[in-house]
């Protein structure tokens, strides 16, 4: 055990940190523009950010630097994200491009593929959305009902998507749809990639809890997709997009895992200013979220270990997750107690945040099916036989 | 950046988990339990290996190696919930050598870490601490009262022995006259820590097993005609058992790395890595009775001795609760406000 970081790991830290003090992102819009909402001058705000971090070489350092990466460790990779963190820039506008779609297409895309789609990703020219969920299958993905048919060259699409993040910027999105209605309902899966500039796809956004509209709803009615455009092979969608939920669970935690550290401080910070934490109640409550947040980052570092060492993550992987959600939850609601009004009047960032965390046990996996995947996976407890 | 155990880690921890699944297993446990004894032939051979030095240094004849590896041993000998006065001979020792003067640290330490002389630590409160772990055994009482510890020969304190809810170790009241003993001159809080962390470990240790031994239950008991395990009200609540083991072990482990290598940060990382583990070990062993059933109330399964053991080290050197007021006190301060 050694928690210290080598020379070369602190000296990437540095760099990076570096780059950051000199190179801030421009401030944060604060108002929405007429036609885009807040999400929508969000959204630009981020991709001239990423575009920034693209000219400088970093937009993916984890990638490998054929495609334009820095071919970082995992552990300089996690540095990468802390940094991000510590910084307090957004998020980069193409994110489940750079953390899903691209490490998804470096495991299962022909190398063609690899040439085309992979440089657009990092410099945010293509925006990728992700196209998986329905209205009928949300937890049960492999219950989905979209039809993809080959007609010669092409496969023609039909059916509908839901909660699709970021459809309104994409040029591609992950499809997985069915084209074999034979078989068992994970094999006759297909991995796609879908070009959404074709009237034959139509987003229509979806207003979420907080007002805005990150996802969508996406109807699709005969689209065409190109024969070259299926990744990993006919009928084998449903282990591609495994990849792609294996990167959206263990990718997004170190970001995710500072985030909810400085959103603790700036709260600890607030309750201090009021004299709260003499408060027993108080210095209880936070000093229990900050016993989670640390958890959370040994976690998710005793998680990189076990990829680095033995190739594949711990049950860390999913635990992090799910820990992560929930204490994200408590300290928002905590958040309302400590700052009083201000944390439910709308516009302001503590009330975005209160019910933004709410969608954190949903997205990405639901908490229930994460513990479904400890339970079975990790514990090795059988799973009650479904009846459909 | 490495999370894991070294290969003489790992192998310490292999051969101690050999070594308990053979000489503590749990007919053996309950022996002793029953009869309210300590396993005298396990302790020797413990002894006999070094155990109880391990972390001592080998200047005091000890065996020199760090607090990660002590740890190690705590946690297997939580899982066997091994009835051996090792828990309180380790914490006076710790005491004893972090934060004690040099001529203490001679007069005491070669003995403890031999198993020559046995150790406990209480928590006192005007010169009388309520529930000392192991003191009926012990030959040198580690007694801290504030921000003061002193070590006292058994002779120097009056022992009334009494049971704890945790019949696999003895337990007494010690009460010391005021100026009794000596005190450590050091920092305390430097062994005081250290000693915490030790507990916690033990703690990861009893959640283990008791999700261990739960998993392996509700996979084979059947109601309804399947295996309760596969009800999600039953593998949710082992999950939760799990994430909570975690947070216990990350905790724990961190702290006990920072004791040796950054011990800066060691007074934060153990009070964390404490909280955490009360919390676990109670909870844990808790949700281990409930997922049992009726079976897991009874005498007859060895879940309570997990439960009573995780009570005691939940309580002991601390609960939860006192550690998280310490954490916000260092919370308090780092936020640069007039408490704490
Ligand atoms: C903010 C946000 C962004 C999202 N972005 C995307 C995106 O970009 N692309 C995309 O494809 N999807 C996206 N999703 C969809 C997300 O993946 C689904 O919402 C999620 O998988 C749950 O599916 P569902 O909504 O149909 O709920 P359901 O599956 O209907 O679940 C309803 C309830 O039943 C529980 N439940 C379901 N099955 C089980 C089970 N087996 N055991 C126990 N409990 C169960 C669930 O936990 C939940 O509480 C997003 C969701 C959110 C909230």
């Amino acid at each position: 055990m050694d928690l210290t970081f080598s020379e070369q790991e602190t000296a990437f830290r540095g760099e990076l940190r570096g780059w950051l003090a000199e190179n801030p992102p421009a401030p944060e819009p604060s108002e929405g523009g007429e036609d885009e909402g807040r999400e929508g001058t969000h959204f630009f705000w981020r991709r001239d950010w990423q575009r920034r971090l693209y000219d400088a070489g970093w937009a993916a350092p984890s990638w490998p630097t054929e495609y334009g990466g820095r071919g970082a460790s995992l552990t300089e990779s996690a540095i990468y994200f802390e940094e991000l963190g510590r910084a307090r820039v957004p998020m980069a506008a193409n994110v489940l491009g750079l953390l899903l779609g691209g490490p998804t297409l470096m495991v299962w895309g022909t190398q063609e593929q690899k040439d085309r789609y992979l440089a657009p990703i990092l410099s945010a020219e293509e925006i990728w959305c992700q196209g998986f969920s329905e209205p009928d299958a949300g937890s049960d993905l492999a219950a989905l009902k979209t039809r993809a048919v080959k007609d010669g060259e092409e496969w023609v699409v039909t059916g509908q998507k839901v909660w699709t993040s970021g459809a309104q910027y994409s040029k591609w999105c992950m499809l997985v749809a069915r084209t074999d209605g034979e078989v068992a309902k994970h094999k006759g899966l297909t991995y796609f990639l879908m070009d959404m500039e074709q009237d034959a796809v139509q987003v229509r956004p979806l207003r979420q809890i907080t007002g805005e509209a990150e996802f969508n709803e996406l109807f699709i009615e005969e689209a065409r997709i190109p024969d070259a455009n299926v990744v990993g092979g006919v009928g084998n969608g449903w282990k591609v997009a495994l990849t792609t939920l294996m990167n959206e669970r263990a990718g997004l935690g170190f970001a995710l895992q500072i985030r909810l550290r400085q959103l603790l401080d700036d709260l600890i910070a607030i309750a201090a200013e009021r004299g709260l934490l003499e408060d027993a109640l108080y210095a209880d409550a936070l000093a229990e979220l900050h016993v989670r947040c640390e958890s959370i980052r040994l976690l998710a570092w005793k998680g990189l270990t076990d990829v680095e060492k033995y190739g594949q993550p711990g049950p860390e992987g999913s635990l992090v997750k799910w820990l992560w959600s929930d204490t994200n939850q408590r300290l928002t609601q905590l958040a309302a107690d400590v700052i009083g009004p201000q944390a439910l009047t709308a516009g302001t960032s503590w009330s975005y945040e209160l019910l933004r965390a709410r969608g954190n046990t949903l997205e990405g996996g639901t908490t229930e099916v994460l513990k479904n995947i400890v339970a079975e996976r990790v514990l090795g407890l059988p799973r009650l036989k479904a009846t459909a | 950046m490495d999370f894991g155990l070294t290969d003489d880690q790992r192998e310490i921890q292999r051969t101690a988990r050999e070594l308990l699944a053979e000489r503590a297993r749990p007919e053996r446990v309950r022996e002793h339990a029953e009869t309210g004894r300590t396993d005298e032939r396990l302790w020797s051979e413990l002894c006999e290996l070094g155990w109880p030095g391990i972390a001592v240094s080998e200047e005091h004849g000890g065996q020199g190696l760090g607090r990660v590896e002590l740890s190690i041993l705590c946690e297997e000998l939580g899982r066997a919930v091994a009835p051996v006065p090792f828990m309180g001979s380790v914490l006076a020792a710790t005491l004893i050598e972090h934060s004690g003067s040099q001529s203490q640290q001679e007069r005491w330490l070669g003995d403890l870490a031999s198993g020559t002389s046995i150790g406990a630590i209480g928590l006192a409160r005007n010169g009388t601490a309520e529930l000392v772990i192991g003191a009926p055994d012990a030959q040198v009482v580690v007694l801290v009262e504030g921000e003061q510890a002193r070590v006292l020969a058994v002779e120097e304190v009056e022992v009334t022995p009494l049971a704890s809810i945790d019949p696999t170790r003895t337990a007494a009241r010690v009460s010391a006259p005021a100026g009794a003993g000596e005190t450590l001159d050091g920092d305390s809080a430097a062994g005081v820590d250290r000693a915490i962390v030790a507990v916690a470990s033990e703690l990861v240790g009893v959640c283990d097993r008791a999700l261990e031994m739960t998993v392996a239950y509700v996979k084979e008991r059947k109601q309804f005609g399947v295996p309760v395990g596969s009800y999600q009200a039953v593998s949710h609540r082992c999950a939760q058992m799990l994430l909570d083991t975690e947070k216990a072990r990350s905790t724990a482990a961190f702290a006990a790395w920072t004791a040796d290598a950054d011990p800066e940060r060691l007074a934060e990382a153990a009070a964390m890595a404490k909280a955490a583990a009360s919390d676990a070990g109670r909870e844990v062993t808790a949700s281990a009775i409930q997922a049992h059933g009726g079976i897991g109330f009874t005498w007859e399964a060895d879940v309570h001795w997990l439960y009573k053991r995780a009570q005691l080290d939940a309580a002991l050197l601390g609960g939860a609760k006192s550690h998280r007021a310490r954490l916000a006190a260092i919370l308090a301060r780092r936020a640069g406000s007039p408490v704490g």
